[in-house]
């Protein structure tokens, strides 16, 4: 059954405006590969044969489409009903691999023999040497050295998918740095290079292409609710770094009843802390300050650790349709342990923020259904949770 | 009605020469006035007064060193422009910084606060042509010239319209790439400036990637002048201070005129 066609999500105007939020500020060296990859994204997107193979390496390398879990004893602690959408079960470990092999495939159709990337967590990186060993193309990731560090796991998967990891070491030396020069490397490359950016953030047209790449998620979590619950879940919760498994699974609700929430880290809350400003190549809420110097986001999570979110949370924000909250991270790390001994399921550092949310919010939550994406698994958060608890003598 | 910076530009393409815009970070230490000026006396027709951004996604490590070490000094863009305002520099200024900056004090109060402080011209490297419209309405109201980049990526039809909406000069970049110098100049320099020159009358200057005279006189023959940058920031951030800076300059005006 074809359940939604996404009617609330609109897709931006012609400048790539969610209401007063995107465009394209980027330096014109790179405005003729935004619109051509604008022009690209549409035509490959209205091509049956594109939509194809993109389903079948969704359906048959990642493993889609994801399971929706239940979980007995977490819903019976909390007092409400706890549904998980499954993306950590995908090929890779997170949801970042159905923007990227949408990227990967677009830019070989391109002509583009090069895929450079930033990551956070690393997850994004991973997947982009995943789908560039796939579809033999050369892979460049760039990540801040503070995340080198904190997800050493990733950086080796990334080494041996045969992608060059560079270390940013300018600024927080975080996500925001690693963008900085993954943007520096495509002023330089972009003839041969495309620039496979990891969330729904950046210039025009890649706020609205990384959506539709994730919509996938969304979709699946609307039929598979209606066919579980009969009916869509009271709330849809989702981390938000740069917001892409947020509006993943948003876009599969928001034409229903159902209350979107998105979470950030205390530390990283542009929706919460943040004023509109531009900064990676659109206009969004971001963190600053008085004269507005970009603010060096601070979260335990790599992947969330980001000053800024993508311009269509902003607009979701502004209009209402969506509210956004925050946790720190003592909670966060609370709900990674709460998940793994009470279901079984390790999240990661960056769902366990939804998670987290979630707990706090029990009693408002009460008698409700929830549905949480959970976007990746844990397995590269261990080392980092293991010695923090053994600082803290409770390992 | 044409600004300082064209005016200057002009001026020394109908003398016969060559143009010598400098830029330079703002408010990078102490000797930041006494740099300006030594500056203007070593021959700069134009100089350009980086106001520093957090995230410069244009600039590579040089600049981004100075930009760090202004906002760590302390610069705001308010407080440099003060500085401004209190110097008689003798050439016309510009002020290059990121949109943010701008957008962030609002951008007429931006474009106006320019004008106040004797800057004549603005480089916003982050702004296309297709976000250049309500920047461009606050700086043409402020008296403001909106000095635009053109890029070799770009065909003869962006070119043309970017040329179009651009005032003072035209910033032809050389290369593919950051800020920062290179061992040789690329041939995309004398490239985009035969390009450029097909397309316009207004001065076509090639910055990026020029970092010693002989690069300059290479990418100012096929146009009417070059921007130069990093190596000049490289000066500034080394102990040689602002006679050394001035030497430097002294270096390329007297390449271009020779
Ligand atoms: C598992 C997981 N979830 C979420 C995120 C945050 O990204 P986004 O907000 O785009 O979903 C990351 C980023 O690294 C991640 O690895």
């Amino acid at each position: 059954m074809e359940l939604n066609e996404n009617e609330a999500l609109k897709p931006p105007d012609a400048s790539g405006r969610f209401g007063d939020f995107g465009g394209r500020f980027v330096p014109e060296t790179l405005m003729p590969a935004c619109l051509e990859l604008e022009k690209a994204f549409n035509e490959a997107w209205a091509d049956p044969s594109f939509r194809k193979q993109l389903d079948d390496l969704l359906a048959d390398y990642a493993g889609r489409p994801s399971p929706l879990t239940d979980c007995p004893n977490l819903s019976e602690l909390l007092g409400c009903r706890i549904l998980l959408k499954r993306e950590d079960l995908n090929h890779t470990g997170s949801h970042k691999i159905n923007n990227v092999l949408g990227q990967a495939l677009l830019a070989q159709r391109m002509g583009k023999t090069r895929l450079v990337a930033e990551t956070g967590a690393g997850q994004h990186g991973v997947a982009t040497a995943t789908a560039a060993a796939l579809l033999g193309m050369e892979c460049c990731v760039y990540m801040g050295e503070v995340d080198v560090e904190r997800q050493k796991l990733n950086v080796f998967r990334m080494r041996l998918l045969g992608a060059e990891v560079r270390t940013a070491l300018s600024g927080s030396r975080t996500l925001k740095d690693a963008i900085n020069e993954a943007m520096r490397d495509w002023v330089a490359t972009v003839e041969d290079s495309h620039y496979c950016l990891g969330s729904v953030m950046g210039p025009h047209p890649y706020p609205w292409m990384v959506r539709t790449f994730h919509e996938v998620l969304g979709s699946e979590a609307r039929s598979q609710c209606q066919e579980r619950l009969g009916t869509t879940p009271d709330v849809v919760v989702a981390c938000v770094g740069g917001g892409s498994n947020a509006i993943g699974i948003f876009s599969g609700f928001a034409d229903s009843p159902a209350d979107l929430v998105g979470v950030e880290p205390a530390g990283g809350a542009a929706v919460g802390r943040g004023v509109p400003g531009v900064v990676h190549g659109s206009r969004s809420f971001l963190m600053q300050d008085e004269f507005g110097q970009v603010l060096e986001a601070e979260s335990i999570s790599a992947g969330l650790d980001y000053p800024g979110v993508g311009p269509e949370h902003s607009f979701l924000a502004a209009s209402g349709r969506a509210r956004y909250e925050s946790v720190t991270d003592t909670e966060v790390v609370e709900a990674f342990q709460l998940l793994s001994r009470l279901e079984g399921i390790i999240p990661a550092l960056e769902p366990a923020h939804a998670l987290a949310w979630v707990s706090r919010e029990r009693a408002s939550l009460a008698g409700k259904t929830v549905l949480i994406n959970l976007s990746g698994r844990g397995d590269k958060d261990v080392d980092q949770i293991l010695e923090l608890l053994e600082k803290e003598g409770r390992a | 009605m044409s600004g300082a910076v064209e005016e200057a530009l002009r001026a020394r393409r109908e003398a016969g020469g060559k143009s010598l815009v400098i830029y330079m970070t703002g408010a990078l230490d102490d000797d930041f006035e006494t740099t300006v000026l030594a500056v203007a006396a070593a021959g700069a027709d134009v100089i350009e007064i980086g106001i520093p951004f957090s995230d410069p996604v244009m600039d590579g490590p040089v600049i981004q060193e100075a930009n760090e070490k202004a906002l760590k000094g302390g610069a705001t863009p308010a407080n440099i422009l003060s500085r401004l305002e209190r110097l008689d520099v003798g050439v016309p200024l510009a002020v290059m910084t990121y949109y943010n900056i701008a957008a962030h004090m609002g951008l007429e109060r931006f474009a106006q606060s320019l004008a106040k402080a004797g800057v004549s011209g603005c480089i916003l490297p982050d702004m296309p042509l297709e976000e250049t419209a309500d920047w461009a309405a606050a700086a043409d109201a402020a008296g403001v010239e909106t000095i635009l980049l053109a890029a070799p990526t770009g065909d003869d039809e962006r070119l043309t319209a970017v040329c179009e909406r651009s005032r003072g000069f035209i910033y032809g970049v050389g290369l593919l790439g950051v800020t920062g110098v290179r061992s040789e100049l690329a041939s995309s320099a004398t490239e985009i400036a035969r390009r450029l020159k097909n397309l316009t009358d207004l001065p076509v200057l090639i910055g990026v990637g020029i970092g010693t005279p002989e690069q300059a006189v290479e990418a100012a023959a096929a146009g009417d002048g070059v921007v130069v940058g990093t190596a000049v920031v490289e000066r500034m951030l080394s102990p040689e201070g602002p006679e050394g800076v001035a030497a430097l300059v002294k270096d390329f005006r007297e390449a271009l005129n020779a």
